[in-house]
């Protein structure tokens, strides 16, 4: 569980969040969704300290990450598995190295129990026979996907990942999703997801937060997104006429055939 | 930012490498991939020049030497001194800054640029010491070594120089070289050797760790990093002269 109590973080004259209150479920996927721009990135980014907010703390389990010295901070993160917006893959080693890096790094292993576990979660990533290219021979998905099977790789406590479908087709994407959300059932994780795919949110917001200028508008879960009248989170959402027709079938479904307001009437 | 501001933080940086290594195996392992690329890396272009700059001082010397008073011999003794003394531990440091220092400053600007130092931050990797570390260590063990082999290069070139234009035989050359010799000499070219390593990988190592913003700061940052280095290199050259000398 990651509580968020009141971040602040402001760049220059631009306040990006703005007190922002709210708990991260320990063996469920943690949505942060919200427009381009609307802080997403710079809220992951406090949480794991790679920014520091100007007020407000973080709580790891009950533990104050905002006071913890380097050294605490380097041993939590041994738990933390993360996936950055941009993948950020270390462009001087293969695929299978960037993935047995933290196995390198981190464990005692031999040499065959890395390579089994290597392509093992290359698998789960559906990224086979990709092992020995480099970082700029292969596809921004592909990418993407060596980027989650790094970060999971060491069985992380919490997981992080900043948009892990965008650039994927919607087939991959679903694949990532379950997979992600397989593994945060699996090992119990803290799982913290940035998106903006309305598929994500439909299939796995266990527990969403709406980000609109810095500030929480809206937190709730898949269900109850629906359902919501929120006026900035409905054209959030359902942006596209398509989804407004879908939302208004599942109104109506959840109504018993009538339109949402009819049945008090 | 001015002045202290960027020298605070750099010795901030310095101070933050010193931590317990979370895998002595990958440290040595990244370790001995940077004396790889600084010192085997920069072995062609630092004998290039020790070799040209030793014939080109022994030539200039005798055209320089007129009188029939002075031996020839003082040509050896005068090629010997300027190389170790000057030549090659300043003239290919500063060629090194170049070298070495501007592939310190892009590589470490797009580790940061591509979120690379970030990523490893994440997994409780301390970068300072993981990735700053190693360089400066490889500079400091390989620059020296090179600094000695651009002595020897240079006596070389003069004595190849020397006996191919006429000027001096390589015997009288030979004798040249062992008269009047002060051992110091290499001591304090050794020392600058040292210090001018440290500098030409920390302070590139520094101006890349820290850049901010995309290709076209990487790029910027490596030439100031490069400049920085150079003038470093010239300002501790003139206070270790006016120390030690
Ligand atoms: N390092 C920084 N320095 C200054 N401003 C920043 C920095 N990082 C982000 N910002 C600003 O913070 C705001 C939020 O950015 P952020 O990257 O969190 O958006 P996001 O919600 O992740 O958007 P996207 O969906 O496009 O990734 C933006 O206005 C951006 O300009
Ligand atoms: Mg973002």
């Amino acid at each position: 569980m990651i509580e968020i109590k009141n971040i602040r973080k402001v760049f220059g004259e631009k306040v990006v969040l703005d007190g922002v209150s709210h708990i991260m479920e320990t063996g469920k996927a943690n949505l942060i969704i919200g427009t381009s721009g609307s802080g997403k990135t710079v809220l992951q980014k406090c949480l794991v300290g790679l920014f520091e907010p100007d007020a407000g703390e973080i709580l790891y389990d009950g533990v104050s990450f905002t006071t913890m010295n380097q050294e605490e901070r380097k041993l939590l993160r041994q738990q933390i598995g993360m996936l950055f917006q941009g993948s950020a893959l270390f462009d001087s080693m293969t695929v299978e190295e960037n993935v047995q890096f933290p196995l390198d790094m981190f464990t005692k292993d031999t040499h065959a129990v890395k390579h089994k576990r290597v392509n093992e979660v290359l698998e789960r990533v559906n990224l086979v026979g990709s092992n020995k290219k480099y970082p700029s021979e292969i596809s921004g998905g592909m990418k993407k996907r060596v980027g989650i099977a790094r970060a999971i790789v060491l069985n992380p406590k919490y997981l992080f990942c900043d948009e892990p479908n965008s650039g994927l087709d919607p087939q991959t994407s679903m694949l990532i999703d379950k997979l992600i959300y397989e593994i945060t059932r699996e090992f119990n994780m803290t799982t913290v997801i940035n998106t903006h795919d309305m598929n994500s949110v439909m299939e796995i917001g266990d527990n969403i937060i709406y980000l609109k200028d810095g500030k929480k508008e809206w937190t709730g879960n898949s269900k109850d997104i629906i359902f919501s009248d929120n006026q900035n989170l409905n054209q959030f959402i359902f942006a596209s006429e398509f989804l407004q027709d879908a939302k208004q079938m599942r109104m109506m479904e959840a109504n018993g055939g009538k339109f949402p307001g009819q049945g008090n009437q | 930012m001015n002045f202290f501001t960027h020298f605070g933080k750099y010795l901030l940086m310095l101070k933050g490498m010193f931590s317990k290594p979370e895998n002595g195996k990958l440290y040595w392992k990244e370790f001995m991939h940077q004396c790889n690329e600084i010192g085997i890396g920069s072995l062609g272009i630092a004998s290039i020049i020790s070799v040209f700059i030793g014939a080109v001082s022994a030539i200039q010397t005798a055209y320089q030497l007129v009188s029939p008073l002075i031996p020839k011999s003082t040509i050896a003794q005068i090629v010997r001194d300027t190389v170790i003394l000057e030549f090659a531990p300043t003239l290919v440091c500063i060629v090194l800054a170049g070298v070495v220092g501007s592939k310190i400053a892009s590589e470490l600007g797009n580790m940061r640029v591509s979120e690379q130092i970030d990523a490893l931050e994440i997994m409780g990797i301390n970068t300072k010491s993981y990735l700053v570390m190693p360089k400066i260590a490889a500079a400091i063990i390989t620059i020296p070594l090179l600094v000695v082999l651009a002595m020897v290069l240079g006596i070389w070139g003069g004595r190849m120089a020397g006996s191919m234009a006429g000027i001096i035989p390589k015997e009288t050359y030979d004798a040249g070289l062992l008269e009047n010799f002060v051992p110091f000499n290499v001591s304090f070219a050794l020392v600058k050797a040292y210090t001018f390593a440290f500098i030409i990988s920390s302070i590139p190592a520094y101006y890349g760790y820290y850049v901010k913003g995309g290709s076209l700061e990487i790029g910027r940052s490596s030439t100031t990093s490069v400049v920085v280095s150079c003038i470093t290199v010239l300002l501790a050259d003139y206070i270790l002269a006016a120390l030690l000398l």
